[in-house]
């Protein structure tokens, strides 16, 4: 099981998520350049400031070379997920639903948050069954997700909202708490907190974990 | 040609930069200030003006979250 | 040279520079001749306070700056420590305090962006940064702006570029009002054999430029600025310089997979004096010469003037030094990297740096002239005879009950949580941090070995006023007891000595004595300087001198990561202990300024060598895991390090002191090397053998009880909780 973390001239978490996926499997930097994405299995799409963030938040980065691969990747079926500016990154993909914007309280903020399980059941949180929440830390300044009331009603029904902050955790002001989505298909993730930042107890938890195990248990299972 | 691209959050999207703009006016003695919103002036030279929309559509602006409006600057005044 | 055609500067234009009228005679007996515009500017800028240190140089060489764990010392563009398992921690401070006064988002943003820059020119990847800010009391709206710009300006930097903030400090006092301060510090790790260092070498080899394009911006900025007191000459304010994290993120990528590819002779950062500074230090420390020709410097204005290149403080640019073969491989590098790199000269032996455009010979001055033969200053210290600082305004009366004090003082704006302010860092980016703010005195951060990295930074600048010497050692020792807490022993000391204006005697009589008290503190605690930097002028005419603020940071290690200490109370029916032999007055104490106490004329003395055994004790003690939490007694006393424990743990404690005496004074006072430990009673017998130690309560009640004599203390961590988070209201 190979997972290939893409790196943007302005990722700052590549390494981080670089090293959290080595703890469940193999793992290697995939450069923006590039369109190869050397037999991964599954795709992490990091945090950072893809190339600035100077438009908006992960608009330049989803026209990377890399990012057409990602995209027929996912469109394959292929496990993708995106951690912060990774999510926003795929939600200017199109690759999941809604947007990012700029957190309610207008602040970058850095927080350990709690989460609830919304859809335990989805191929990200598998691992994770039977915990009563995960608590991970968020850091970012536009966290703030958005869909339209028609499309928020639609993902909660059919479970593409996968992680909700838990009251008093929501610093951004989502809509709906909504921490965490999946696309239809249920193979595209993205979340805005960091479970790359909670894999050891050591630097805070080993919530996050669990979400990289998710995707192995997934990966391996279709394989078998 | 010059042109200028406004985009502004869409009517109905909570846009905290303006409501922190539009606390903010009254303690400064400007009384009677509403519905301020803060957007994004994009300038650039083109070709082809024909192109704007589309470079709007999947670049500039998000559309989903942001209403744009184009302005041609050349000739047109 | 050719004939100017164009009027050669006077000596007038010397002094606007900042020059006096002697140094531009020197100047002149340099060159030979008078200098040219180009020139002139030159000198003027290597010849200021900020880049020739000519008012502190002869007090910093007094400074103790070798010891076995030092790989690279002052001189440098940092300083560096051996931390085992073949790597080392380079670290330094830097101010920004001026261009943050003008504006704070982008001058405390710009500071961080070159305190890294300084790290990444020595080959280490940039680990942690650390910031320490001061304004005047934030009960002005001109502070809350102030402090709100420079948080988001180095949130804003460290953030997108990567590098997790750790910790900093933060104090609000009346003589910063006007002259705020941000120093930056960071720190960074190498191999050690990749250290590379700034000399140009090498006859005939490139000089490539490379980052962002150069602008107009910080003409006359850092550099003349820092030489001038704010508000004497409102026309000296700069065009200010605006950081690009993004640039500087590539930047640094791309700098060190050139080091890791062995492609640099040498390397060196564009800071103050932009290319001017660089290329001048870079040919001093190898006693060679440069030609530039500006004609190949990437302009991102047309029609500069040859001195606005060469000055110009653009920010995000390098300049490495390449043999001829490897310049191709470099400017390869530099486009996977998104960067633009330019060979604009060359290393030659002359001696001299010669500045062309398009081949035309426009500056030619000797190297040595520039860099090392401003004259330096003797200062003329004297002790003030009447107080400089006009006391606080009182906010208490004397006439509250203990629980009421301790409450005013968790909620006063220098003792508040911090919360407000490190929630805008990413504090944990890179994977490294073990204790993140509020969860123990210094910051922690994992080494690959097993080990780990123990760093704090601290002034306590009211107290240094009061008693420059003792001061600046109290400053220093504080230092070493934050990571004592965390179980780690110094291995080097950055210093930020923070000044008014040095030619006045007292602010003179401040520095020495600093300087001194650093000097003593260092020595004792073993932790030499290995890099420091020095912002002076700091006041203004109306306002007065800042407290001297010799702001210290120190880098220590910790054996086992996994026993690195905190300072929240852990487990019910702990035992509660105060170590240190140190007893506590009220003089220049956080009470004694909330009661509107002037300043006294002298710090309490004490015992320096007992205190460093006392550190060294504690610090063995956590890293042996022999201890539950470690706290260091600081602003506010006894009473608040158990408050913060509590707070930090979420327990209770009763805590009683049998001494008798003033209690308020046992309560509050303040005294340096004291520490607030607790752990099984087992252990704290088995330390009491070693050190001063007094055993004074327990872990675990619900609520909060401290009695001293007749006081009583008495309240819930609710209320504390309440008071320690006023923070908030200044940063909505």
């Amino acid at each position: 099981m190979k997972f290939g973390v893409l790196q943007f001239p302005g990722s700052c978490d590549e390494v981080d998520a670089l090293q959290a996926a080595r703890r469940v499997g193999d793992a290697e930097l995939l450069w923006h350049g590039e369109r190869d994405l050397r037999g991964a299995d599954a795709i992490v799409v990091p945090g950072g400031f893809s190339y600035g963030d100077y438009l908006r938040a992960g608009a330049i980065a989803r026209f990377a070379p890399v990012m057409e691969s990602v995209i027929a990747f996912a469109n394959d079926g292929g496990p993708v997920l995106g951690i912060c500016n990774g999510f926003q990154v795929l939600c200017e993909a199109r690759l999941l639903p809604g947007a990012l914007l700029p957190n309610a309280n207008l602040r970058f903020t850095f927080r350990q948050v709690k989460l609830e399980i919304a859809n335990p059941d989805c191929a990200f949180t598998s691992a994770a069954a039977g915990a009563a929440s995960l608590s991970i830390p968020a850091k970012h300044s536009w966290g703030r997700y958005y869909a339209e009331e028609h499309t928020l009603d639609e993902m909660e029904r059919t479970g593409q909202v996968v992680l909700r902050y838990l009251p008093g955790h929501n610093f951004n002001g989502s809509l709906r708490d909504i921490a965490g989505v999946q696309n239809a298909t249920g193979n595209v993730f993205g979340l805005m907190p960091h479970p790359e930042h909670a894999v050891d107890e050591m630097t805070g938890s080993t919530d996050g974990l669990r979400i990289f195990e998710s995707m192995r248990l997934t990966v391996e299972g279709a394989r078998a | 040609m010059r042109a200028r691209v406004l985009i502004r959050p869409k009517a109905g999207i909570l846009d905290p930069q303006g409501v922190a703009v539009e606390r903010a006016l009254p303690a400064l003695g400007f009384e009677d200030v509403s519905g301020v919103h803060i957007g994004r002036l994009v300038e650039l030279d083109v070709q082809d003006p024909s192109q704007l929309q589309a470079m709007c559509e999947k670049l500039l602006a998000n559309p989903l979250i942001e209403d744009y409006e184009v302005q041609l600057l050349d000739g047109s005044q | 040279m050719p004939e100017d055609t164009v009027a050669l500067p006077s000596v007038e234009d010397a002094l606007a520079l900042g020059l006096t009228a002697a140094e531009y005679e020197l100047v002149c007996e340099k060159q030979g001749r008078a200098p040219n515009v180009l020139e002139l500017a030159m000198y003027s800028l290597l010849w200021s306070e900020h880049c020739a240190y000519k008012h502190s140089k002869k007090l910093l060489r007094t400074l103790p700056t070798e010891g076995p764990h030092v790989v690279m010392g002052p001189g440098e563009n940092a300083g560096a420590v051996d931390v085992g398992g073949g790597l080392v921690c380079a670290f330094k401070v830097e101010s920004h305090n001026h261009p943050s006064a003008v504006e704070p988002f982008q001058g405390a943003a710009t500071g961080v962006g070159g305190i890294l820059r300084d790290i990444f020119a020595i080959g280490a990847r940039p680990i942690a940064v650390l910031d320490s800010l001061r304004f005047g009391e934030p009960s002005t709206a001109r502070s809350r702006y102030l402090l709100d710009g420079a948080v988001r300006g180095i949130g804003h930097y460290g953030n997108s570029i990567g590098v997790p903030t750790v910790g900093g400090e933060l104090y609000f006092e009346g003589p910063y009002e006007h002259n705020c301060l941000v120093n930056a510090m960071a720190l960074g790790l190498a191999p050690a054999d990749r250290l590379v260092r700034s000399a140009a070498t090498g006859m005939g080899n490139v000089l490539v430029l490379f980052g962002a394009s150069t602008g107009r911006d910080g003409i006359g900025g850092a550099s003349v600025l820092a030489s001038a007191e704010l508000g004497a000459d409102e026309d000296k304010r700069p065009t200010v310089q605006v950081g690009d994290p993004f640039e500087e993120k590539k930047l640094m990528e791309c700098s060190l997979e050139l080091l890791e590819r062995g492609l640099l002779v040498s390397l060196q950062d564009l800071g103050a004096a932009g290319l001017t500074s660089s290329a001048c230090e870079m040919a001093s420390k190898g006693e060679m010469g440069i030609d530039i020709e500006l004609a190949q410097v990437p302009l991102r204005e047309p029609d500069m003037q040859p001195f606005e290149i060469m000055v110009s403080e653009s920010q995000e640019r390098m300049l490495c030094v390449v043999t001829p073969a490897n310049v191709g491989a470099v400017l390869e590098l530099c486009k996977k990297w998104e960067v633009t790199g330019t060979a604009i000269g060359a290393v030659t032996d002359t001696g001299q740096i010669r500045v062309f455009t398009g081949g035309e010979l426009v500056g030619d001055m000797p190297v040595r002239a520039l860099v090392d033969e401003c004259p330096l200053y003797d200062l003329k210290p004297e002790r003030p005879s009447q107080p400089i600082y006009p006391p606080a305004a009182a906010v208490l009366s004397g006439e509250e009950s203990p629980t009421e004090t301790l409450l005013a003082l968790l909620a006063s704006p220098n003792i508040a949580s911090r919360r407000p302010v490190f929630e805008q860092y990413d504090a944990i980016v890179q994977s490294r941090t073990v204790r993140r703010p509020e969860q123990a005195d210094a910051a922690v951060l994992a080494l690959p070995d097993g080990g780990a990295l123990a760093v704090s930074i601290d002034c306590n600048g009211r107290r240094v006023a009061a008693d420059p010497y003792l001061g600046t050692i109290e400053a220093t020792l504080e230092c070493a007891s934050n990571l004592a807490c965390v179980g780690a022993e110094p291995l080097g000391t950055t210093n930020n000595l923070n000044f008014g204006n040095p030619e006045k005697p007292h602010i003179a009589w401040q520095l020495t004595e600093a300087v001194r008290g650093l000097a003593e503190a260092c020595l004792a605690l073993g932790a030499p300087i290995v890099g420091g930097n020095v912002s002076l002028y700091n006041e203004g005419a109306a306002s007065g001198p800042i407290y001297p603020t010799p702001v210290i940071g120190m880098v220590g290690r910790i054996p086992a990561l996994a026993l690195c200490g905190r300072l929240g109370f852990v487990n019910e029916g702990d035992e509660i202990a105060l170590a240190g032999a140190c007893s506590s007055s009220l003089l220049a104490s956080e009470l004694a300024k909330l009661r509107g106490e002037i300043l006294p004329d002298a710090l309490a003395q004490f015992d320096l060598q007992a205190i460093c055994a006392t550190q060294r004790a504690v610090a063995q003690a956590v890293a042996a895991g022999r201890l539950q939490s470690a706290h260091d007694i600081a602003e506010g006393g006894l009473a608040v390090a158990v408050a913060e424990c509590c707070l930090a743990g979420g327990l209770g404690a009763s805590v009683t002191l049998e001494e008798s005496g003033d209690p308020t004074t046992a309560l509050f006072g303040e005294a340096p090397g004291r520490f607030l430990l607790s752990g099984a009673t087992a252990q704290m017998e088995l330390l009491a053998q070693e050190i001063p130690l007094e055993r004074i309560g327990t872990v675990g009640s619900e609520r909060v009880l401290l009695t001293a004599g007749q006081a009583r203390l008495d309240c819930t961590l609710a209320e504390l909780a309440r008071a320690h988070g006023s923070l908030g209201a200044l940063l909505p």
